[in-house]
Order: structure tokens, then C-alpha cells, then sequence
């Protein structure tokens, strides 16, 4: 338990002395939510869907949570790089408690920037449906989260450098994104579009979170929170059986 | 008669494609003793000590820490041993404090206990006074310095030291033996380093095994590799030991210096 709290705390202080890195992660959000929540936001009122930032807000998030949980998940690939891994691997302490302390400290980074970047749409005039439903909002904040740390802990541990990492990112953590249900509705969009988009699992988180943030869910929550659990194990699985193999 | 601390018994390491890194080797380390590994690049010198730091799986054989089988009772034996690896190993955006504070805690460390040892192995190695700096503001030498102090943090009976001193400038190269030779003396702890310079290899260890092509060549005293090759010092038993041609044998290490500029090096002192 010791050893989880320090590799968490380690991921904390560099966290809060990084001011460059919270500021920065704020910068695409904000971009996302005045260029599309007003820009696009005029158009789909006129389409008789309503206003765009509520059905907008919960997909940012998602989008913060997925790219900062997998940025701080290449925390395994810089002490990889820069030799710090050899220090916790000759440790007398067993590798999946090493993962999951670097991965819980990433995952609680994470929850803080979706977090502010809900307090900042709150500015931009986003206002929760039901307050009431806020706390299982974060839950479900929190699951997520999980499932991108495990997601981006396990990719840190197949690729051996940067450039690999930016390759995933790309063609993989990007398209995650873009694919979900995080900026269009799912309905009344091209077959094969929605088949891309109905086989990727953020766009059930992404859905859980409008529904219970904008009471704008596609599918029915059970459905939602079936999949976040599945997902979540499935990553958690996938992470422990790629750090275990990392060799030195 | 010492007690055996380190003992390797017929450890044969063999990667894929059938490279056979280490073979055969036994050897033993007495408590107390400073011993050398000295050989050239690709020698098998950092697979033997990533087998002893439980880092790699030897093909076969047995290796035993402080009476500890490295592969059946890997925990006990890595915290028999504190090791300096090769490369650099801490955290750079983490103060001095903090990356020993981690290190005590994954040896279980008591949290009694930690503050005053780290202080007292930081003052040995004069950066208690940089305590809360960020490494990456430290030079090459300084960090050297800390990494060996870290390594100690959980007393330890062994100080695994892996090509210490490459990059390093003479001063801080005569500095970092001048802690190990004094944590040897003061606090009885084995040693156990590799390395390529003759010079590091003959002023420091008290025993050397010149390792070539996997295998041990010779092992013993300066004087005693001398008299088994006839020759009059180091350097000549060496060459006489491990031929002078240059190695071009990708090295597991891959360090980037040949043995032709480490002689070189030596000669220039």
C-alpha cells in the first residue's frame, strides 16, 4: 500500500510542478467549446436539436479525460527511456503494484482536468440537467478515467519510443475520439460512420456522461455502464499483461 | 574464512539465435571484498551482473545473494543488493530527497527510519545540502553520487556497480571510488563492479576476473594475473589474456566507447 501511495504521490508532484502541462491541456477544450459550441451551436438550433454546448460539454470532457490519462500513461515510456523503470523493476515489489500505482496517479490527474474543464463550461453556460445526477456523473468519470490510464499505461509498455507513442496516438487514441458520439448525435448519420462509432467504447462513456450530465443518452444507460465495466476490465487485463512482459 | 556473499555456479546465459552471452562461469565474493569485472565491450560482463540483479534469467546454473537463489527467492535477494545501473536511473523532475524518499519506500524502508538514513548517506555523498534541488538541475557527477547513495538506502549487504564511471570526468571518477573504497572499509560491504578500465580495475579491486567471449579467463590479484601470464603488469596480462584485436560484437550493453579508446584512455592518465 506504501509503495502505491508513493508512486501515486510521484505522479502528483510532477503533476503540480508541470504548470505548463495543466495550462496546456486547457487550451483545446476551450478552442473545441468557442469554436464549436457557438460556431456549430447557431446551426444546430436552427436544426431544431437544440443547444449544442449541453449536448457538447459531456464529449469535451471525455476528450480531456481520454488525452490526459493516456499522456500521463507514457509516464512508463519516459522511465523507460530515461532509465528510472530499471530502479522499479530490480525493486523488491511486485510489477502489478508498480502499474497500478503510476497508473492511479495518472487516472486522478485526469479526473482533476475533466473536473475543471467541467467548471469552465459551467462559465461558458453549460448547466448540468439534474444536479442530483452529478454524483454518478463523476462516477462514471471516474471508471473511464481508469479504463484510458490502464489503455495508455499498456500501450507505454508495447512501444519503446516516442515516435512509436505519437503513431498510437495518431491512428488510434485520435480516431477514438472522433469516432465516438463526442461531437454528433448518432442519429440520422451514414451507416458506416455509426457502425464505426457504435463499435467503439468511448462513445458508450461519452453517451453515459450526456445522459446523465444532459439527459441526452443514445442508449440506454444499463447499456452504457455494461460496456464502461467490460472496457475497464478488459484494459486493466490488457496493461498487466504487457508491463509484465517489459523486458530490461 | 570469510563468508561466500556472491557465488555464480556454472551460469550459462543464451539469448535467441543461439548467442551464447555467458558460459559456464562460477566465481565467488567473499564479505567485505571489492572484485572487478574487467573485459572488453561484449564480454558479457552486463549480462552477468543483470543475471546477478536479477534483471535477466540465466539459461542455466545457479547465482546466489547473501545465500539467496536469484531466481527462487527474488525478493530476499534484491534487498541484499543496492545496484548503480549503467545508465541513469532517477527521476528528474523529483527533488534529491524524494527519489531517495521512493526508494526507501519500495525497500521497506520503516518510515522511523528513513529520514535519518537518507541524510546520513546524502552527507556522505555531500548533496545532503541539495537535498530539495530537482535532478535535472545536477551535473553527471552529482547524480553518480546520488545514485549510489540510493543504492545503499536499504543497507545492503552487496553494492552492484555497472560500468560506473562512463562519461564521468577524473575528478568526479577518483571521487566516486574514494565513497565506494569507504563504504567497503567502514560498513564491511561487498562490491562488485564491471568495467573496461584497466586503471579503475587495478586501484580499486582487491580481486579482478578478466572476462572475454563469455568466459573467465583468469581471475585473482594483480600480482597473481601477472604471474599466471608471465607477464609484469596489468595491462600487458590483459592483452595477453584477450588478444589485442578490436571487437566489433554488437554489445549488449552498447556503451558506445571500443576498447581501443579505452586503452587509449588509460595510457593518456
Amino acid at each position: 500500500m506504501d509503495v502505491i501511495q508513493i508512486l501515486w504521490l510521484r505522479q502528483m508532484r510532477r503533476y503540480v510542478r508541470s504548470r505548463s502541462r495543466i495550462l496546456g491541456a486547457f487550451g483545446q477544450p476551450i478552442l473545441m467549446m468557442i469554436a464549436l459550441g457557438y460556431g456549430i451551436g447557431a446551426i444546430y438550433a436552427k436544426a431544431g436539436e437544440g443547444n449544442y454546448l449541453q449536448f457538447l460539454v459531456p464529449g469535451i470532457v471525455a476528450q480531456t479525460l481520454l488525452l490526459s490519462a493516456v499522456f500521463w500513461g507514457i509516464i512508463i515510456l519516459q522511465d523507460k527511456r530515461f532509465g528510472f523503470l530499471a530502479e522499479l523493476l530490480v525493486a523488491p515489489v511486485r510489477r502489478i503494484v508498480i502499474l497500478f500505482g503510476s497508473a492511479l496517479g495518472g487516472a486522478t490527474i485526469s479526473v482533476i482536468q475533466g473536473l475543471l474543464i467541467l467548471v469552465l463550461a459551467f462559465a461558458f453556460g453549460f448547466r448540468p440537467y439534474d444536479w442530483a445526477l452529478v454524483p454518478a456523473a463523476l462516477l462514471v468519470i471516474i471508471l473511464m478515467t481508469l479504463a484510458f490510464s490502464f489503455f495508455g499505461a499498456g500501450i507505454a509498455s508495447i512501444v519503446e519510443d516516442f515516435q512509436g507513442f505519437q503513431g498510437i496516438n495518431n491512428f488510434l487514441v485520435m480516431p477514438m475520439f472522433f469516432l465516438s458520439s463526442a461531437l454528433y448525435p448518432l442519429t440520422d448519420i451514414p451507416a458506416v460512420l455509426k457502425f464505426l462509432t457504435v463499435i467503439n467504447p468511448v462513445t458508450y462513456m461519452v453517451d453515459a456522461l450526456r445522459e446523465l450530465l444532459s439527459n441526452q443518452g443514445y442508449f440506454s444507460l444499463e447499456k452504457d455502464l455494461l460496456i464502461i465495466a467490460v472496457t475497464l476490465a478488459v484494459t486493466v487485463v490488457f496493461a498487466v499483461n504487457r508491463f509484465n512482459r517489459i523486458e530490461m | 574464512m570469510a563468508q561466500t556473499v556472491i557465488s555464480a555456479k556454472d551460469v550459462v546465459k543464451r539469448f535467441e539465435g543461439d548467442i551464447t552471452a555467458v558460459d559456464m562461469i562460477s566465481f565467488e565474493v567473499k564479505k567485505g571484498e571489492i572484485f572487478a569485472f574487467l573485459g572488453p565491450n561484449g564480454a558479457g560482463k552486463s549480462t552477468t551482473i543483470k543475471m546477478l540483479t536479477t534483471m535477466l534469467r540465466p539459461t542455466s546454473g545457479e547465482l546466489r545473494l547473501a545465500g539467496h537463489d536469484v531466481t527462487k527467492e527474488r525478493d530476499n535477494a534484491r534487498k541484499a543488493f543496492g545496484i548503480v545501473f549503467q545508465d541513469p536511473s532517477l527521476d528528474e523532475e523529483l527533488s534529491a530527497y524524494e527519489n531517495m524518499e521512493l526508494h526507501a519506500t519500495l525497500y521497506g524502508v520503516t518510515k522511523s527510519k528513513r529520514r535519518e538514513r537518507i541524510r546520513e548517506l546524502m552527507e556522505l555523498v555531500e548533496l545532503w545540502g541539495r537535498k530539495d534541488s530537482m535532478i535535472k538541475t545536477f551535473s553527471g557527477g552529482m547524480r553518480r553520487r546520488l545514485e549510489i547513495a540510493r543504492g545503499l538506502v536499504h543497507e545492503p549487504r552487496i553494492l552492484f556497480l555497472d560500468e560506473p564511471t562512463l562519461g564521468l570526468d577524473t575528478q568526479t571518477r577518483n571521487l566516486m571510488w574514494a565513497y565506494v573504497k569507504k563504504l567497503s572499509k567502514e560498513k564491511g560491504m561487498t562490491i562488485f563492479f564491471t568495467t573496461h578500465y584497466l586503471d579503475e580495475a587495478e586501484d580499486v579491486a582487491e580481486r579482478i576476473a578478466i572476462i572475454d567471449h563469455g568466459k573467465i579467463a583468469a581471475r585473482g590479484t594483480t600480482k597473481e594475473l601477472c604471474k599466471q601470464t608471465g607477464t609484469k603488469t596489468l595491462e600487458a596480462a590483459y592483452l595477453k589474456l584477450t588478444g589485442e584485436s578490436l571487437r566489433d560484437e554488437a554489445s549488449a550493453s552498447n556503451d558506445g566507447l571500443n576498447f581501443r579508446t579505452a586503452l587509449r584512455n588509460t595510457k593518456l592518465r
